[in-house]
């Protein structure tokens, strides 16, 4: 049952209650669908939950670093799974997880679920046998929704253990459209013409790009991104891995060529920080704040994930045709189009039925279109159907990440052992802004990954 | 104290006349003076926090809190977004305050006895090796409170165990019963300093009051209760707020032991967890940072008096 | 605005909050009833373990174990599965960045308690018995009453950077501007940076230092005082022959509490730059290792480290103890 798509199931389930009922997935309440009476319409509610079985009075526990409104959202999705499957899912979400996570599972106290947003993470995790492998079934509805390169994240030592979550797509470079229509420039679609771009805006008088990647403890972690994703289009996804892995060394000329080559813009006077001042300022500017002068006219291009666009401030309208919105990133050949992103995957530290029934109910398709109805929401699940993008952002990441030609890679510095990924490659990234040269940083962090 | 200095050198000592009353105005002034500057200059940072709490969050991002004097706009919206919240999980502040307070108040009452207890007998009850356990004690306060985390939660949810046999069981508390987990932390990780504290004000008591006490066939109890506590008030006093302070504030031991939702977190748990999954939403920060003010700082202006009990300890000190 | 309050929900939490009451006063009162059964002249190790027994219980559990547990985990590996020897100590003296590490720690406690114990000091010397004593007490206290994390936004407020010619939205920034200067990146340049950090430090713990300074300065007896007045000694003589050698104890406190401190002190950096830009402490360094990196064996040789450098107050204390005992 669990293997069929989301429409078949759909019609499969319509079809067996003889009624022309349409159901659009969880908690709808079309008014043209005719419910003959509470019994049935509350069955209907209940029949894209069957599959999970009934859990009445159980309880699975999710922990997970998303907080705040989205957090709220992941709740209101799932209300009416805890609803029809009988079971209660209590959700906490915290600043601190990647030591909570650790310190709770030494302690004997694990959730039951957990959100991991680093691979490298989970496999730790993994790896000291404190995660359970996932189910079967799990297994199948990953390999349906996702590309391979996604269910790859999840798996350990080739034992399949998370299936994906969430997702987000880094490679974009944020402008204004309405600047650039003023001013007659265009979307550049190679690396050379965005070089050429960078220089007549310069030629302007405007600073073209601005960058922020103070982070409170996190600081470095955007240049890190900015690193991988030049790193990403000049060594190929292969040498991609290798880097990863570590069977290409942190300081090879190779890397540091494409250091260098970020280095031609974020270390360029002439290039940056538009509207914060000297190269410097970047590693003082707030991540958040880091592209806002885009909309004040201090500057034109930002390079950021596509959750970036919360950070607008109020009122500014992210579209094709508004105040801002994104262009990717473009390498040196246009035909070639790698992605960079990143997303949560569920791990489990139980195997009890009902936290299966949860982890089978993550990975469907009816799940992350539940969720994009609500809000702001990018999921590489194939099953979603980006009619349901909230916004035009997100209509564009779920394009790319769905497209089959895509070439998806996953943040690097989340698949990194984290004294590197969440220590000495955000540190080190940071001194390289303020001025340490590339040779002297790249040593640095090759000589800190840990020797197992 | 040089600007003291240089107006009183004038003045050759020992004159108890005008001269001297003058001094005394003009030491009394220059010190009210340093002692304004100083709070000023203690003050002006929350003050510009408070400030910006009251300011729209665009204007907080891109102007200083000073312009507030030339353009003043005010809403109150942040403390409304942080007291009341606009998300499903609205109107739980009210909730997480209450668990703030059920936290608080036996994680201070807790240390603070035995903390009296031990330090007591370490100043007054002659035994071999006291020296050694208080430096012992003493020595503690350097352990850390990280380091502390792993070992208690897995006493708390795998109980002891002791080359395979289970000596004592696991705690496994459900709903409130959770709160006595986090007292019991608090509890440990605040005795090496509650015992420092109290010990040093005990040892100080006069010898020879204790000694006729004890002439008199007063027990340690007795001892205890009439004449060292109401002595030690300020001190008890001073290491209340203190520890009042550190866990209301706390943030490391509630994620771990108190979990994260309405029924058991405190407040500081939920303001984290509202500085948003990025970590952009920090005017509500600002706000937050002074609705966890408020009850700390009434708690401090209600013991004020006890400080002053001081004149009433050192009296006695010979 | 949804203002609906559950109160039958928050009774549980009542309860249990009396419950916890109710059993700190029945503990309380059963340590009393021991001590007033257990007979006096004789045997006062019975009453030291009746007064002794909470507190040592609760220290072996909450402390003593967790220090034992890691001192032994400095010899093992990241995930605690090897023995490693010597291995994580050669680590933290070989990083290159370990000297930074240790040289700030040193900055740190050289300099946070002797600053917080003057300002404390001073600022309790002035306002005693001043008309707005109790308002200018709570004011350098406020503080202390906010968190770590409300410290460190306003302190990243007072050092926000903006550049030349833009309004400043940094207190800190807008005065060098106003007086003419250009406007700095206070936190990005080492080693000026650590200070400014440290006088966020200072900024809170100055109330505790007033808190304790000032209670023991009330303490001073009377007659004390006035003796010292009528030989017509000047206030600065007052403060050194008079003042000081009888709250020499509190400073100590406020000096040995500070160090302690200080040495643990992990928040602001963590908070403010992320022990970036040079500025990284042996707490925050620990902090990261053991539950960042998932680097337990590291993370728990930097904190015997820790211990090792307290060793020095543990032996002015042992000192004192034997001054004290003689």
């Amino acid at each position: 049952m669990s293997l069929l798509s989301r429409p078949v199931r759909a019609a499969l389930i319509a079809g067996s209650m003889s009624l022309a009922l349409v159901a659009t997935g969880c908690g709808s309440s079309d008014p043209k669908a005719p419910a003959a009476d509470g019994g049935d319409s509350a069955s209907a509610e209940c029949a894209p939950f069957a599959q999970f079985g009934k859990h009445e009075g159980k309880k699975v526990s999710i922990y997970s670093p998303i907080r705040d409104k989205e957090a709220d959202l992941f709740q209101e999705t799932w209300a009416p799974f805890e609803k029809c499957t009988g079971m209660k899912i209590t959700y906490e979400g915290t600043g601190e997880f990647e030591a909570q996570i650790q310190v709770r599972t030494d302690g004997g106290n694990p959730p039951d679920l957990a959100f991991f947003p680093q691979p490298g993470l989970l496999e730790r995790f993994a790896k000291a046998g404190k995660l359970k492998p996932a189910p079967a079934e799990v297994k199948k509805l990953t390999e349906q929704n996702w590309s391979a390169d996604w269910a790859k994240y999840g798996t350990v030592d080739g034992t399949f253990y998370a299936a994906p979550l969430g997702a987000s797509v880094k490679s974009f470079v944020w402008y204004s459209p309405k600047m650039f229509a003023e001013k007659g420039w265009t979307v550049p679609t190679t690396w050379d013409e965005l070089m050429t771009l960078s220089n007549t805006i310069a030629g302007t008088g405007v600073k073209p790009w601005c960058a922020g990647i103070e982070s409170g403890e996190a600081t470095g972690w955007p240049a890190t991104d900015w690193i991988e994703d030049i790193l990403l289009r000049e060594l190929g996804p292969e040498e991609y891995d290798n880097w990863v892995a570590h069977k290409l060394p942190f300081n090879d000329p190779k890397v540091v060529a494409a250091v260098d080559k970020v280095g031609s813009i974020l270390k360029n006077d002439k290039f940056v920080n538009g509207g914060y001042g000297p190269v410097k300022s970047i590693s003082s500017t707030a991540f958040q704040e880091g592209g806002v002068p885009i909309t004040e006219g201090k500057c034109a291009l930002h390079r950021q994930a596509s959750f970036y666009a919360n950070f607008w401030p109020e009122g500014t309208k992210v579209a094709e045709d508004g105040d801002v919105f994104a262009f990717y990133l473009p390498g040196n050949d246009p035909s070639k189009k790698p992605v960079l992103g990143a997303g949560e995957f569920v791990g489990a530290f139980a195997d009890r039925p009902e936290v299966q029934a949860v982890q089978a109910y993550l990975a469907t398709g009816d799940y992350a279109n539940a969720r994009m109805k609500l809000g702001t929401y990018v999921s590489a699940n194939k099953g979603v159907d980006i009619a349901n993008a909230q916004n035009p952002i997100d209509k564009l990441s779920i394009e790319m990440l769905q497209d089959p030609n895509t070439i998806f890679r996953f943040d690097g510095s989340d698949l990194m052992p984290a004294a590197v990924g969440a220590g000495t490659f955000w540190k080190g990234m940071t001194d390289w802004i303020n001025g340490k040269d590339t040779k002297t940083v790249l040593d640095y962090i090759e000589a800190s990954w840990p020797k197992s | 104290m040089t600007t003291v200095s240089s107006t009183v050198a004038a003045v050759r000592p020992g004159e108890e006349s005008a001269a001297g009353r003058v001094r005394k105005r003009l030491t009394s002034r220059t010190a009210s003076l340093a002692a304004i500057v100083i709070a000023v200059l203690w003050t002006t940072p929350t003050f510009g926090l408070f400030l910006s709490s009251l300011r729209p969050e665009d204007q907080i991002k891109s102007t200083g809190w000073w312009t507030f004097f030339s353009d003043p706009q005010i809403t109150l919206e942040n403390y409304q977004e942080v007291l009341f919240g606009t998300s499903s999980s609205s109107g739980q502040m009210a909730s997480f305050l209450v668990n703030s307070l059920v936290i608080t108040i036996p994680s201070v009452l807790f240390p603070l006895a035995f903390a009296a207890f031990a330090a007591y007998a370490l100043a007054w009850v002659p035994f071999r090796g006291r020296n050694w356990v208080y430096i012992g004690i003493f020595a503690l306060q350097v352990v850390p409170l990280q380091m502390s985390l792993v070992p208690l939660l897995s006493f708390f949810s795998e109980g002891v165990s002791v080359f395979g046999t289970q000596i004592l069981p696991a705690w496994n508390l459900e709903g409130p019963a959770r709160f006595a987990q986090v007292w019991f932390a608090h509890t440990c990780f605040a005795l090496p300093l509650g015992v420092f504290l109290l010990h040093n004000f005990m040892s100080e008591l006069p010898g020879e009051l204790m000694e006729a006490a004890r002439v008199d066939g007063a027990t340690h109890g007795v001892v205890f209760r009439r004449l060292v506590l109401p002595l030690v008030a300020p001190a008890l006093a001073t290491f209340g707020i203190f520890q009042f302070l550190w866990v209301w504030n706390d943030l490391l031991v509630a994620l771990i032991f108190a979990g994260g939702t309405a029924d058991s977190a405190p407040m500081t748990v939920r303001l984290a967890q509202m500085a948003g999954t990025r970590g952009n939403e920090w005017q509500r920060l600002t706000a937050g940072a002074f609705v966890s003010l408020v009850i700390p700082l009434v708690v401090f202006l209600s013991m004020q008096r006890y400080f002053v009990r001081g004149l009433l300890a050192g009296s006695v000190k010979g | 605005m949804n203002l609906d309050f559950d109160f039958a929900a928050e009774q549980p939490k009542l309860v249990q909050l009396l419950l916890g009451v109710v059993a700190f006063c029945a503990v309380v009162a059963l340590l009393l009833l021991l001590l007033d059964r257990a007979p006096m002249r004789q045997r006062a190790r019975l009453h030291a373990t009746i007064l002794l027994a909470p507190a040592l219980i609760l220290l072996a559990i909450g402390l003593i174990v967790p220090a034992v547990r890691t001192t032994l985990l400095s010899f093992m590996n990241g995930d605690g599965s090897r023995w490693v020897g010597l291995d994580n100590y050669l680590w933290m003296f070989t990083q290159p960045e370990a000297v930074t590490v240790l040289r700030n720690t040193l900055v740190w406690v050289a300099l946070v308690p002797i600053l917080v114990t003057s300002v404390g000091l001073l600022y309790a010397v002035v306002v005693d018995r001043t008309r707005f004593e109790s308002i200018a007490k709570s004011l350098v206290f406020l503080p202390m009453a906010i968190s770590f994390v409300g410290a460190g936004i306003i302190w990243k407020f007072v050092y926000a950077y903006r550049p030349e010619g833009s309004d400043q939205i940094g207190l800190l920034n807008q005065i060098v501007v106003a007086l003419g200067g250009t406007p700095q990146q206070w936190l990005l340049e080492p080693p000026l940076n650590t200070l400014f950090l440290i006088v966020v430090m200072v900024w809170i713990q100055a109330g505790f230092a007033t808190v304790v300074l000032s209670a023991a300065i009330k303490g001073i007896p009377a007659e004390i005082v006035e003796a010292a007045r009528l030989d017509g000694a000047s206030p600065v003589q007052m403060f050194f022959q008079v003042t000081l050698p009888c709250i020499r104890s509190a400073v100590v406190v406020v000096l040995v509490t500070q160090s302690i401190g200080t040495l643990k002190l992990f928040d602001i950096v963590r908070t403010m730059t992320g022990g970036q830009f040079d500025t990284s402490v042996i707490a925050n360094e620990m902090y990261n290792q053991a539950f960042r990196y998932g680097e337990t064996g590291k993370g728990a040789a930097l904190a015997v480290f820790l211990f090792v450098l307290v060793t020095p107050i543990v032996v002015y204390q042992i000192r004192q103890r034997r001054e004290a005992a003689r």
